[in-house]
């Protein structure tokens, strides 16, 4: 066991850029899968419909860090073996596009069904009428859960640790793991997540209560 | 694909992972039935307590909302004996998700109270209703209907959760799953198996909870 040096604290701080990268890379990643469950959710065809909701209710219905162990121990079956950082990425990515998915139909569902007739009848087909008059409408009301699922996120990538993905919390532990001072590190990387999440979480929460006022 | 599935060694395990399923099932009741009490003392402290009560329950929920919930119990298991506080790994873990689960708890119980109006309790009074029949039909009922939704979910994503106390060795499901992986290496299959079962316990409680609101809780007609 070793004294905790300022040299530990800086380990420790910069270790969060793998954590921001890994939930940006997450982030985008189940944007675009987002985008797609979310279209498959509110499509007409019955089959897209029902194996979109499937997905949705498998990974809300296990744990995340089930699913991080699933990402780093599937590829394997196919023989590519994957780093903790890509396990993770792809597994938290996958996580995302269901939830995000399930949010932003959501957000789809909500535009009147009016809006659709109107644009069905202005003669738009599939891919313009969503682009043009039925997500511009969805956005709004979908950017505070999207935020309020970004925090998740974020936070959800301390489970990256226990495969072994070296960001915030394993830096932590490592550290800990040599000088023992866990009050401390701990109290620290808290304090991390915590600044990096509450103006999210405020802004969330005002963005929602201002689409309130405005639904009044 | 070349990879030989072999479930075998897994199957055989079965006591275990079925003794970690019920471990799992104890701790999630257990921290929902105490997270249920800190968070209604944390609802009654928001809604009728003095300023600066307010302001710790808020700052309170707003720190547990924003860091993992990881970090909470290395914090809880780890920081906590520092400062003479020493749990046991399943101590801890009931802990940190009494802890955790009371940040949300308080909230949904908040708006429980929130949504019992005045005048409907005059109204029943007025209507010749008993003190114990207007708790039980006028503040019960519509305060339960207004946040079982968002409780039963509540206590899915808490079941959830306590997969994480496997890193600090809780003996639940996941921290079985680890066991038999050291043992057998069949990485995939334990995960895989471990993972329906908490698909299982998920849909299980879906069922059950949509099952009794349906049964009990159904909303009068507005129509």
């Amino acid at each position: 066991m070793r004294t905790l040096t300022s040299g530990d604290i800086i380990f420790i701080l910069m270790a969060v850029r793998w954590t921001l990268l890994l939930s940006l890379v997450a982030f985008l990643g189940g944007a675009v899968g987002g985008i797609l469950v979310a279209l498959a959710r509110t499509s007409e065809f019955k089959s897209l419909r029902l194996a979109s909701s499937g997905y949705i209710k498998v990974f809300q219905g296990t744990p995340l860090l089930m699913q991080l162990f699933l990402a780093f121990f599937v590829p394997g079956l196919f023989g590519w073996s994957v780093d903790p950082w890509s396990a993770a990425a792809l597994g938290l990515s996958l996580h995302a596009s269901a939830f995000l998915g399930e949010i932003w139909r959501g957000a789809i569902n909500v535009v009147p069904r009016g809006q659709w007739e109107a644009a069905t009848s202005l003669g738009l087909r599939y891919w313009p009428k969503m682009a043009l008059v039925i997500v511009p409408q969805a956005v709004k009301i979908a950017i505070p859960p999207t935020i309020g699922f970004l925090v998740q996120l974020i936070k959800g990538t301390s489970l990256a640790s226990i495969i072994g993905f070296v960001e915030l919390t394993r830096a932590a532990q490592v550290i800990n793991n040599a000088t023992f001072r866990p009050f401390t590190i701990f109290a620290l990387v808290a304090l991390v997540y915590y600044v990096i999440c509450r103006p999210l979480s405020a802004y969330s929460k005002r963005m929602e209560q201002k689409l309130l006022v405005a639904a009044r | 694909m070349s990879y030989e599935f072999d479930f075998a060694d897994v199957f055989a395990a079965w006591p275990e992972l079925l003794q970690g399923l019920v471990n799992s099932l104890v701790l999630s009741a257990l921290a929902m039935a105490i997270g249920m009490v800190v968070s209604v003392a944390g609802a009654l402290g928001k809604t009728s307590g003095p300023k600066w009560l307010v302001w710790i329950i808020d700052e309170y929920i707003e720190l547990i909302r924003n860091t993992p919930f990881l970090v909470q119990i290395f914090m809880i298991y780890f920081g906590l004996p520092t400062i003479g506080l020493k749990l046991s790994s399943n101590g801890a873990a009931l802990l940190a998700l009494v802890v955790n689960v009371a940040a949300y708890g308080i909230e949904i119980i908040r708006a429980g109270i929130e949504s019992i109006q005045k005048g409907q309790i005059e109204a029943g009074k007025s209507l010749g209703l008993r003190p114990l029949q207007i708790f039980r039909l006028v503040i019960l009922k519509p305060a339960i209907q207004a946040i079982y939704p968002s409780l039963t979910s509540q206590f899915i994503l808490l079941m959830l959760n306590t997969s994480v106390c496997s890193a600090i060795a809780a003996s639940e499901l996941t921290a079985v799953a680890g066991d038999i992986q050291s043992r057998t290496f069949r990485s995939f299959e334990v995960y895989f198996i471990v993972t329906c079962m908490y698909l299982g316990l998920s849909v299980f409680f879906w069922t059950v909870f949509a099952g009794i609101e349906r049964k009990f809780l159904r909303q009068p007609t507005t129509r």
